[in-house]
């Protein structure tokens, strides 16, 4: 690791000049394509939700695709467009794409989700506060009720999103069986319960800054980070890193169907950081160069395994075979009670992908978005809880939630 | 009595000495005082004696309390001996005839013997409880007094008999040194008489035993307690009568006893009531544990019914089935025994003069050193005896018997509903979501938790093939693929030897477990590691349905440092193949030995994920829900 250090900062000088700039502007170019393309071909249906919404948020180019998006407007990609506009465009689309019968938790969850700084599990839980703030229950029971409802709606709404259910989980976990109940009156347990969940967008962004700051010590000068998918925790890492004025370097992987990668070696141009962009092809041939794999988490499950964007198992494999560390950062929201044994055993989140050219019909195309990369193949994950193995994270959920 | 007794102190030590120690003079490694006092009891005539020199103070409980100085050394060292309480008693025990398995109080019991006196508490002078009212004195003697030896001193005063044949002095009496020797004589030659009865277990009605060891550590208990008056009383004469009881316990092989270690099995056999003759040839590595020779010892077992009187004849029942075999498999076997204690617990009552808690547990106590004379307690009878033994111990000292009896029996049927048959019921919810279509499901043995889960997929509509492995000599599986295949699964049977060609078509590994260790192993029937091993090899998902009061903290990395060794010919013989019966004739050759282990530990490695009742865990996470839920488990 050391050794390679002294030739990093030559590295980092070339690739300064070469490989940086061009980066950002082929990926401007090229994407927007594809993910109209997207919109265009495949019918809503076949989309987790969670992921129309993350398109929404993390396209790299939003203002010219949203253009074109516009003009081929369907029902169907409101969801896209009002991302693009503010949250106030949220009900309608709640009204058609979800079958709200409440006053519409999901509207409410749809147009905190719009705010892109803010993570799914904390969109669900303001949803649900909201929903206290509505109800005109008397009694913590009705409430109780009520907010079961809602969550179990919210649930249903998008059944693929692993931080939505752990989200309206963790907060039914808080009313139900909490201090919270131990207030004398109504009013004022319902008013605490409320401003649990406003604190709670303010919870998860310090769990970002806590990770952050747990994994500074896993970053060392002259390493290089292989990055998968986009993550605000990991982006949050890395930018803490070149804050602290390490020197380090970023291999992004493409992320091939939504192309997150791009966008994640963006932002860290931005920062300053030397980053090399790979398809997700090449990480088996750049592995040897790799110090150490760093990716987030669409949800911690009870294994301590990740589920994760596609390609995050491939790539875990391939360190572990290399005998390269795994880190996972994830915020502790994001553990799940799932125990998925393998690959199939969990409701694929299916996304729409672009080839570029027509597939033809008999072919039959993988849309699953994530894959599940069981613990052995991670080495630690950074959590908010401190630096865990994935042993630990089935420990936590069984104090969580039995 | 006692008090007197250590106030025969004043008699000279040799002659006590001689006339105490012949039987076990090794035990009396304890201190001088009490040996004085021992021999002077015997010729309790003295008590006269005693009653003089014993002042109030001597009527004080054998709790440990700073001795009060006043009197002779002797009481000091002997009150110094925390236990010593129960030492005297112990002693006096020996002198005296005791119904040896019934610790509670004889004299309950059998009118004619003679009791020795809960005089214990007064019989150390020495010390001085404050807290002990002269009333427990009162309290304490219940005894019956043969009618050769009677004496009573006085109301407060306990009577203390002495061996039945001295008794024919009246106590009163002062003797003089030569009549003590006599008396110690005759005492000594009654005692070997009541031995040589005693070691044959003690009939039903009166029985004589001399407790064998009465080793000062014992003496420790009785001291440790210090309630009101007459819980002390009671105690001590547990105390004394205990003596047998608790060389029993001792005796019976402790669950994981060292059956290499000579004098210690020595021991253990003298105890046993099941006479089970040792295999001859043992694997090296595996000497450490017992190995019988089967079938020989049930007609032995039942002529001995009678004989053993404190068994209760539904322990006595399962017990014999486990030895047979009747019963297998941890739940099954868990529920008999505790549906036998619970009939135990009915018909229990409390001997006068004792406590429920105390006398309830020692019962228990050698209900279970009888059953794992039969088998080997499985690690999930050893956590439901916890539990039991948990839950008489904290009974509310306030509870009358009835209630007490009830509320025991209820937490037995408690822990039978919650920890066993709901547990059952919520695995199977967990593992049925892990059945999909199309599956091909591997189980091997037949394990309940297994069959309730294929049988309850099946119910569900679910389309999966099972495929049934099992391995000789118990040949288990038939019996759940019969019942599997009556139901209408599609199933196929096969030998463990063709686990590792069938294993490619197997989606899913369904195993049972007689335990989950700390560390993840699971300890389950012997050929699951391979099986496990094998599916791990192949990526097939292995999962193990255990119910959580089957997890142990233990932490144990290989099958032999415990384990079960199962009847060797079983292993040597196939019933009804004459013609492949090889071995015929070998089986006794010095250099043949033969291996039928019972149990194996699958490293957690190759486990993928346990589902107990509080859902589906990692084996990583087994010491969670140990350290957890143990309070949990116990209900305390």
């Amino acid at each position: 690791m050391w050794w390679r250090s002294a030739s990093f900062i030559l590295d980092r000088q070339q690739e300064q000049n070469t490989n940086l700039p061009p980066n950002p502007e082929s990926l401007l170019l090229s994407s927007p394509p594809p993910s109209m393309a997207d919109s265009l071909q495949n019918p809503k249906p076949d989309i987790s939700a969670y992921y129309q919404t993350r398109a929404a948020h993390h396209a790299v180019v939003t203002s010219d695709w949203l253009a074109q998006a516009q003009a081929a407007v369907s029902v169907q990609t409101n969801d896209d467009v009002s991302s693009g506009s503010d949250g106030r465009v949220a009900p309608t689309c709640g009204g058609t794409g979800g079958d709200n019968k409440t006053f519409s938790v999901i509207d409410e969850f749809n147009s905190w989700r719009k705010q892109p700084d803010l993570a799914e599990a904390v969109a669900a839980i303001r949803a649900l506060a909201a929903v206290i703030r509505a109800s005109q229950a008397t009694t913590m029971m009705e409430l109780e009720i009520e907010l079961k409802k809602a969550s179990d709606s919210l649930k249903a709404w998008d059944a693929t999103s692993i931080s939505l259910t752990a989200g309206c989980d963790l907060f039914m976990r808080y009313v139900t069986r909490t201090s919270a109940l131990e207030y004398e009156d109504f009013n004022s347990a319902r008013y605490r319960l409320i401003e649990r969940a406003e604190k709670f967008g303010e919870i998860s962004y310090k769990a970002r800054r806590i990770i952050a700051m747990l994994s500074q010590d896993f970053i060392f000068d002259g390493c290089t980070i292989l990055v998968h998918g986009f993550s605000r925790v990991v982006l949050e890492v890395l930018k803490t890193a070149a804050q602290n004025k390490k020197h380090f370097r970023v291999f992004c992987t493409e992320g091939r169907p939504d192309r997150t990668g791009l966008r994640l070696s963006n932002e860290l141009a931005k920062l300053d950081v030397p980053v090399k962009l790979l398809i997700d092809s090449a990480v088996a041939y750049t592995m040897d160069e790799v110090d150490m794999v760093l990716v987030g988490a669409d949800g911690v499950v009870e294994s301590g395994g990740i589920i994760n964007m596609m390609g995050t198992y491939q790539i875990a494999l391939v360190s572990h075979s290399m005998n390269k560390p795994v880190y996972v950062a994830a915020e502790s929201y994001k553990f799940a009670r799932l125990y998925p044994l393998d690959q199939k055993d969990m409701g694929p989140a299916l996304r729409t992908i672009d080839f570029g050219v027509p597939i033809p019909s008999k072919v039959e195309v993988e849309k699953s978005a994530r894959d599940y990369t069981p613990p052995q193949y991670l080495t630690l994950l950074f959590t908010d809880l401190g630096v865990l193995t994935p042993s630990v994270v089935s420990d936590e959920l069984i104090q969580l939630y039995l | 009595m006692d008090p007197r007794r250590t106030a025969r102190t004043v008699s000279d030590p040799k002659v006590r000495q001689v006339g105490f120690f012949t039987p076990a003079p090794p035990e009396r490694s304890i201190s001088d005082p009490p040996r004085f006092q021992d021999p002077i009891q015997p010729p309790s005539p003295s008590s006269t004696q005693v009653n003089d020199q014993s002042p109030s103070g001597n009527s004080l409980s054998p709790v440990m309390i700073p001795p009060a100085h006043h009197h002779s050394d002797n009481f000091l060292r002997t009150a110094l001996q925390a236990t010593s309480p129960p030492k005297a008693f112990s002693y006096s025990a020996k002198t005296v005839t005791i119904p040896p398995e019934n610790e509670d109080v004889a004299s309950s019991f059998s009118p004619g013997r003679k009791v020795v006196s809960a005089k214990s508490p007064s019989s150390f002078p020495g010390v001085k409880a404050s807290s002990v009212p002269a009333s427990e004195l009162t309290t304490v003697s219940v005894v019956n007094l043969p009618p050769g030896i009677s004496e009573k001193a006085g109301g407060a005063s306990v009577e203390v008999q002495n061996d039945r044949p001295v008794s024919a002095k009246t106590l009163k009496e002062k003797t003089s040194k030569a009549e003590r020797r006599a008396l110690q004589e005759a005492q000594r030659a009654a005692k070997a008489a009541a031995k040589a009865e005693g070691t044959k277990a003690s009939s039903a009605a009166s029985k004589v035993v001399t407790s064998a060891n009465t080793k000062p550590s014992k003496a420790t208990k009785p001291s440790s307690q210090k309630n009101d008056g007459s819980q002390v009383a009671a105690s001590e004469k547990k105390g004394g009568d205990r003596a047998p009881e608790k060389d029993r316990k001792k005796d019976a092989p402790h669950p994981r006893m060292q059956y290499d270690d000579k004098s210690r099995v020595e021991k253990a056999k003298k105890r046993a009531v099941v006479k089970q003759t040792e295999a001859r040839n043992r694997v090296e590595l595996f000497r450490h544990l017992p190995q019988y020779e089967h079938g020989t010892q049930l007609p032995d077992l039942e002529t001995k019914f009678f004989e053993l009187d404190p068994m209760h004849p539904a322990v006595y029942k399962v017990g014999l089935q486990y030895l047979s075999g009747d019963i297998r498999g941890g739940n099954a076997r868990c529920i008999a025994m505790f549906q036998a204690f619970k009939e135990a617990i009915k018909d229990y009552s409390t001997p006068p003069e004792k406590t429920l808690i105390r006398d309830l547990t020692a019962r228990i106590s050698s209900y279970v050193s009888f059953l794992i004379e039969c088998r080997p307690l499985s690690i999930s009878m050893g956590n439901a005896i916890k539990f039991l033994k948990n839950r008489i111990a904290k009974l509310p000292l306030a509870l009358s018997e009835s209630e007490a009896k009830s509320m025991l029996m209820l937490d037995i049927d408690r822990f039978i509903n919650e920890k066993i048959i709901l547990s059952e019921k919520v695995i199977v919810k967990h593992a049925v979501t892990k059945i999909r279509d199309g599956d091909v499901l591997l189980t091997y043995g037949a394990s309940s938790v297994v069959e309730m889960i294929l049988l309850h997929a099946h119910e569900l509509g679910k389309h999966f093939r099972v495929v049934v492995v099992d391995s000789r000599p118990k040949l288990e599986g038939q019996l759940l693929l019969r019942r599997l295949v009556r139901k209408g699964l599609s199933c196929t049977y096969t030998h463990v030897n063709a686990v590792s060609c069938i294993m490619q078509d197997v989606t899913r590994v369904f195993l049972g477990a007689s335990s989950v260790l700390s560390n993840g192993t699971v300890y389950s029937r012997v050929g699951t590691a391979c099986v496990a091993m094998v599916a791990h090899a192949f990526c097939v998902p292995v999962l193990v349905c255990c119910e959580a009061y089957k997890f142990h903290e233990r932490v144990q990395l290989d099958s032999i440092c415990f384990n079960e060794l199962g009847n060797p010919d079983a292993i040597s013989k196939v019933q009804g193949r004459e013609e492949i019966n090889y071995l015929d004739g070998f089986v006794n050759q010095e250099n043949l030995q033969l291996l039928n282990l019972i149990y194996d530990a699958t490293p957690s490695d190759y486990v993928s994920m346990v589902i107990t009742d509080y859902g589906m865990i990692p084996p990583t996470s087994v010491p969670v829900i140990v350290r957890e839920y143990r309070r949990d488990h116990l209900w305390s």
